[in-house]
């Protein structure tokens, strides 16, 4: 059973967090910190799971992570979950936001977390894996959105763009916010 | 980048359009987030943040609550609300307002109310309630999404009270023609299977159905449920092995349309998912295993396409085909496999390849071989997580040969490392192996002591309690204790000289009590008795030092002071610690001060031979009831312990919608106020006695810690008033700032390691191979297949000794005046073997007789109350021996035959008025001519078995003689053992008292009958008998205060829910108390409201507390006993019992 996914930026700055387990909310934000610390200080070539955390751990329990541009996604599972299948369903779920974002970056996570949820609700329900299937999820997702669309018009990847800037910062800053997660030659 | 200027320029016409469609409202909703989330990236300082947050929410609290608020601005609100929590700040205002947005939004609000009620509440909170009806609504709404929703929302929370609400609901979507709701449906039953599996029993059936659903998407989500179950009890479900093997091979064999494939390769989580099942059932099961090894074959051979996901397939095939029966053409694959893992250059493969290895080196070691210098790299691979599982596989591998040198590849690893989980558990492996395979005492010593400066604070704590109950039990030859405990000795004395600062404080408490108990070990104490002291001293006046630690050394100071020159250096730091503040310590300044200025005293507690006595604590504090009883009686509020007081916390936050209960009267009778008071007005009293008194209430009931024994001992001095509050504080731990430590036992590195880690010469490699030999020494040599577990070939070194011969010296003496300081504390540390001593104490006080080891036939009537002076048959009625016969296979179903009665008339006269069982015809055997029965009769001390010998031809029956074997029972002869002659037609008896050594449902005694018709031609019959445990039950007639108290020192404990009996106008407690009582002996303490609390014992063993209480429509009963197997096996009879009744 998957217990619980997170996503934070290489600052550690939470962007999604889904418990499928209950804990308290002092507990959560210490899984947050705990599991960026873990996995932040780990290079590049290094295996994409861990073993230990204090707090979701235990030797039941594993975190398997990718890390795509700014992000970090992280999914906490139990021994009843396979590592590589985990790793392959993270792509899966990136790939699908990407498809459904368009060239999805941090921006898009920040701003539409419930959009983001939705689309998660579609891949894993209850922390059980319900669909792995790519198109499928979309196709779910769209139907969803038929209704928005009827109400607003198209709504992914909309007003992230212009009527949103970051003052005070750095154009550089906002760059950094819209680095494209996947790379776009990807296979 | 120019890809994002791209969309940048090409948003901008859908932007303006937005701009003009949407209109003003939507745009200031946007800017809204769009402030906060711009307002959170400028800030830099998490002070900064919160602040901003608290403005944003109360801004939250302003905007709900406001009647103007439209269900649109709702929405917008509660992603804010989203945000907020996900930042850690409660948005407890927004919650209502998620629900009512759930209730009543549009299908679009509606989705983002339910996201934020999945997101803010969980399974217990109450608002949950509010949200049954919605969900119910929108199960049954025409609307598709609405539905998805719902199920969503009730597979992430639903309150498990409310689940039969909607079950019906759910289990119909089961039938749904959309694919997707069917598939939602079955994950929420799985979720309720989950929370409540009572509850979805009964829909077993349609998860059969759901796994023949014609959608594979339907199929692959009952496989949750599935390996779920086959995981809970793999026998239920054999029968799907060929449902599960057919789906497989269909799937592997690409029957599955092209949407399922990933990557090319044909739903592969489908395939890891149906490995697993196939895994759990095929376990330790040869023919379902024969079934599916031809689909594990295929999906090996499939799976070649190097791809990421072909190898999750490969590893899950591969640990499947080493966990179902073995077949070996299929292993030698598998292996190659994990050859392939191994050796991979990719470095997520080589972590499974490890892992897999680890796996399987259980069951075969050999397999570790050809990758030998594989994990030699592995060791020291820049990856910890490598290094990591590399030393896990190699802990699996251990053996005597080569323990030193994984033990130092551990402990080095663990001086590097700076994650606290990894440590702490790797340090308790080390312990272990340590444990297990040491080499020589000197070994042991320094490996522990790495363990202990290494491990620090943070480690498990029965790391060093069992290392010192080791020390302190010692194993079989007296000289191998004296030199582990000198060696010990020698090397804390070294280790004290040097810097002490960076030892962690466990470390330095377990230094002070070796020192403290075998300091007179070493050669030089006669000559230079301060020596020892003198570093104690020194320790316990740096600043490091703990006040915990202090306290410690003082204990062991206390027990070192017995020479001219140690009393004057405990005479000095008496003086210095007098005026401490914390009160321990001034306490033990000030028995170190009378001890020192008392010679007779001295003489008394400190003698030599005082040392091997152990003592007994008075763990429940009982010599206080006085003052507990006065406190109570001035209207203090009885003790609770820590848990029922977050208990009860947790209550009162939640709504009570039950009347306020009646509190428990707290009668000042049971209260009795002892003699003992008067003990505690001495200082110098070191021990303290446990005579059986008073009452402790609630303090005794309840307060069961064990960690609460540990530190009693040294408490017990304490002024009134204070002592009262001490159970809360004795369990304090002093968390340490985890200190890492260079390498200060460099010295005691052992010569191996020594070769190992020298500079790196000029050929690494010859050098790895040396250690490559020196790892997988021994690894392979026993071929032996063990399918489960480790193969634990080499013996245990250091085999603790069973805790009764501990105990059995222990109960030899245990008078207060006989006391040792030092064993005092010893008691306190070394938990186990004294409290079994304690409690088998108590039970031999509580019942008046001392254990008889010669004829247990032999009536004690001792101080036993008069009525129950006639053995159990006050407490037995007659009912009793029927369910008995009933229940005993062995025995003769027709229950009153003519011939019993003559039998019965053989019955030796002093058992006559005994309560007993039936007689029993044991063997019909092969001589017409002679007949045996038995019959149970029950004494209060023993259990005796009389067996008739009847003859019934004309001719005499010569030397008839009864032997009995058996393992558990301990037989003993009363009479009759070996008869001279039986007569024609007529009975001999013989007598026999059983009892039982170790507690079990039920035994078998196994008995051979030797005679001779003809003089000197010996013929023998074998004949058996079964005697269960509940024969040997008698009830332990203890008081409530005697039962708290020996309830605190048992230390196993098994609690289990018991079904309630109702009978008549009797309480259902007290109604299926007293059918136990009947059925089983037991003695009923007392009930108090809801609860009740039983005591028995074994025969001439040890007793058995029952606590039960009811809750809801069962009784939970938590069982404790001072011997592990004794609570499981009443337990079984008890359930026995009541389904009987």
């Amino acid at each position: 059973m998957i217990k619980a996914i997170l996503i934070f930026n290489n600052h550690g700055k939470p962007r999604l967090s889904k418990f499928y387990e209950h804990y308290s909310e002092d507990t959560e934000q210490q899984i947050i910190r705990e599991t960026f610390h873990l996995v932040s200080k780990r290079d590049e070539n290094v295996c994409n799971f861990l073993e230990g955390g204090m707090l979701i751990g235990g030797s039941e329990n594993k975190l398997i992570y990718r890390h795509y541009a700014t992000l970090y996604f992280v999914f906490c599972v139990d021994s009843s979950e396979s590592e590589l299948g985990i790793l392959d369903l993270i792509q899966v779920f990136v790939e699908t936001l990407d498809k459904c974002f368009e060239n999805v970056c941090e921006l898009d996570l920040i701003f539409h977390v419930d959009k983001v949820h939705n689309i998660l609700a579609e891949m894993v329900m209850g922390g059980m894996v319900l669909e792995t299937n790519m198109n499928e999820i979309i196709t779910q997702v769209d139907a969803q959105n038929k209704m928005e669309k009827s109400e607003f018009s198209s709504f992914f990847s909309l007003y992230r763009r212009l009527s949103f800037s970051l003052p005070g910062r750095t154009g550089r800053h906002r760059l950094v916010l819209q680095v494209p997660l996947l790379v776009p030659c990807l296979p | 980048m120019s890809d994002v200027v791209e969309k940048t320029l090409s948003a901008l016409p859908s932007l303006l359009s937005l701009d003009s469609n949407a209109g003003a409202g939507k745009l200031s909703s946007t800017s809204k987030l769009g402030n906060l989330i711009r307002g959170i990236t400028e800030l830099t300082s998490k002070h900064d943040e919160e602040k901003l947050i608290k403005k944003e929410l109360a801004a939250i609290k302003e905007q709900v609550a406001s009647p103007n608020t439209t269900m649109r601005q709702m929405k917008e609100i509660m992603v804010r609300a989203i945000y907020c929590e996900m930042l850690g700040y409660q948005a407890s205002v927004s919650y209502i307002h998620a629900i009512k947005l759930a209730q009543q939004g549009s299908v679009l609000e509606k989705r983002l109310g339910y996201l934020a009620v999945s997101l803010f509440l969980n399974e217990s909170d109450e608002f949950l309630l509010l949200l049954v009806n919605t969900v119910l609504k929108d199960l049954q709404s025409t609307n598709l999404n609405e539905v998805c929703m719902a199920l969503t929302a009730v597979s992430q929370m639903f309150p498990k009270d409310m689940i039969p609400a909607i079950l019906p609901i759910v289990e119909e979507k089961l039938t749904h023609p959309k694919e997707v709701i069917r598939r939602k449906a079955v994950l929420a039953l799985y979720k309720f299977y989950l929370i409540a599996p009572n509850q979805v029993q009964h829909i077993h059936s349609k998860f059969r159905k759901a796994l023949c659903d014609k959608d594979p998407g339907v199929m692959t989500a009952s496989l949750h449920i599935y390996l779920q179950l086959v995981k809970e009890s793999p026998e239920s479900y054999k029968d799907l092995t060929v449902s599960f093997v057919t789906i497989l091979r269909q799937v592997v064999g690409g029957k599955l349309p092209m949407d399922f494939n990933y990557h090319s390769v044909p739903a592969p989580w489908l395939q890891i998912q149906l490995l697993r099942i196939l895994a759990y059932l095929g376990k330790e099961d040869q023919g379902t295993s024969e079934m599916m090894y031809d689909v594990l074959e295929e999906s090996l051979r499939r799976a070649e396409m190097n791809h990421n996901i072909t190898y999750a397939i490969l590893y899950e095939c591969v640990k499947s085909i080493y966990t179902v029966y073995p077949k070996a053409e299929l292993l030698e694959k598998a292996a190659k496999c994990i050859g392939n893992f191994v050796l991979s250059p990719k470095i997520n493969l080589k972590y499974l390849g490890l892992k897999a290895l680890t796996y399987v080196v259980a069951q075969d070691p050999n397999l570790a071989l050809p990758h030998q210098m594989t994990i030699i790299e592995c060791l020291d691979h820049s990856d910890i997580i490598i290094k990591r599982a590399t030393l896990e596989l190699l802990f699996r591998i251990t053996n005597a040969q080569n323990v030193t040198v994984i033990v130092e590849k551990m402990l080095e690893f663990l001086r590097q490392s700076s994650n606290d989980y990894s440590t702490v558990d790797l340090v308790g492996k080390v312990a272990e192996l340590a444990e297990k395979y040491s080499p020589d005492n000197g070994w042991f010593v320094q490996t522990m002591n790495s363990v202990f400066s290494l491990g620090g604070d943070r480690m498990q704590p029965d790391i060093p309690n069992n290392f010192l109950r080791l020390l302190a039990e010692g194993f079989d030859s007296v000289e191998e204790d004296r030199q582990l405990r000198l060696f010990a000795v020698d090397s804390y004395v070294l280790l004290l000289q040097g810097e002490t600062a960076s030892l962690p404080q466990c470390f330095l408490q377990v230094i002070s009590w070796v020192l403290g108990e075998y300091a007179h070990l070493r050669p030089d104490q006669a000559s230079d008795p301060g020596k020892v002291m003198r570093l104690l001293t020194r320790l316990l006046d740096q600043r490091h030092a703990s006040a915990q630690t202090r306290r410690w050394i003082l204990s062991a100071l206390t027990k070192l002071c017995s020479s001219p020159v140690s009393i004057a250096l405990a005479r000095d730091v008496g003086e210095r610690y007098f005026g401490s503040l914390d009160t321990v310590l001034r306490q033990r300044a000030h028995e170190l001060m009378i001890l020192s200025q008392d010679a007779g005293l001295r003489g008394r507690v400190l003698s030599a031979e005082g040392r091997l006595e152990h003592v007994e604590v008075d763990s429940s504090l009982s010599f206080l009831d006085g003052h507990v009883s006065e406190a109570l009686a001035a209207g203090a509020a009885p003790y609770k312990p820590p848990h029922q007081r977050q208990e009860e916390l947790a209550h009162e936050k939640a709504l009570s919608l039950e009347p306020y209960g009646l509190s428990l009267p707290v009668s000042l009778s049971t209260c009795s106020i002892t003699d003992r008071l008067t003990d505690r007005q001495s200082p110098t009293r070191l021990s303290i006695s446990s005579s059986v008194s008073g009452n402790s209430t609630e303090l005794s009931l309840k307060g069961g810690s064990t960690t609460l024994k540990l530190d009693g001992v040294k408490r017990v001095w304490g002024k009134e008033g204070y002592l009262v509050q001490q159970p809360k504080e004795v369990v304090e731990e002093t968390p340490l700032p985890p200190t890492e430590l260079p390498s200060p036992l460099g010295s005691f590195q052992s010569p191996v390691s020594q070769t190992q880690t020298a500079s790196p010469g000029p050929e690494p490699d010859q050098e790895r191979q040396q250690l490559a030999s020196s790892l997988f020494v021994g690894v392979g040599t026993h071929h032996s297949v063990c399918l489960m577990g480790r193969t634990e070939a080499a013996p245990q070194r250091f085999r603790r000794k069973p805790k009764g011969t501990g105990s059995s010296s222990g109960t030899s003496e245990h008078s207060s005046n006989s006391s040792h300081s030092s064993s005092g504390t010893a008691a306190g540390n070394t938990l186990d073997s004294t409290t079994a001593a304690t409690g088998q104490q108590i039970s031999q006080h509580a019942l008046g007789h001392p254990p008889v080891n010669g004829n247990p036939i032999v009536e004690t009537p001792g101080p036993l109350p008069p009525v129950r002076d006639g053995g159990v048959a006050a407490e037995i009625p007659t009912g009793h021996t029927d369910s008995g016969t009933l229940a005993d296979p062995n025995e003769d179903p027709v229950p009153v035959r003519p011939r019993d009665l003559p039998l019965i008339s053989h019955l030796p006269a002093e058992l006559s008025g005994l309560a007993r069982s039936k007689l029993t015809t044991l063997c019909p055997g092969p001589d017409p001519g002679l007949a045996l029965s038995s019959c149970r009769v029950y004494k209060e001390d023993a259990l005796v078995l009389v067996v008739f010998v009847s003859n019934n031809s004309d001719s005499t029956l010569h030397r008839v003689a009864l032997r009995f074997t058996s393992k558990q029972l301990e037989v003993s002869c009363v009479s009759g053992d070996l008869v001279e002659e039986v007569k024609g037609h007529s009975v001999a008896t013989c007598q026999y008292a059983v009892v039982m050594m170790r507690a079990s449902v039920d035994v078998e005694l196994a008995g051979l009958v030797s005679y001779q018709r003809v003089p000197g031609q010996p013929r023998a019959t074998p004949f058996s008998l079964r005697l269960s445990l509940k024969h040997f039950i008698r009830p332990l007639t203890v008081s409530t205060g005697e039962y708290g108290k020996m309830w605190l020192s048992f230390s196993h404990d098994v609690k289990q829910n018991l079904r309630l009996i109702t009978a008549g106008d009797q309480s259902p407690l007290t109604a299926t108390l007293d059918t136990l009582r009947d059925r089983l002996h037991l003695h009923v303490v007392d009930i108090i409201g809801s609860e009740g609390i039983v005591a028995c014992r074994l025969l001439r063993g040890q007793p058995c507390l029952l606590h039960c209480r009811v809750h809801a429509d069962s009784l939970a009963v938590w069982l404790r006993s001072p011997i592990p197997e004794f609570p499981d096996s009443l337990l079984y009879h008890c359930q026995k019992a009541l389904a009987e009744a």
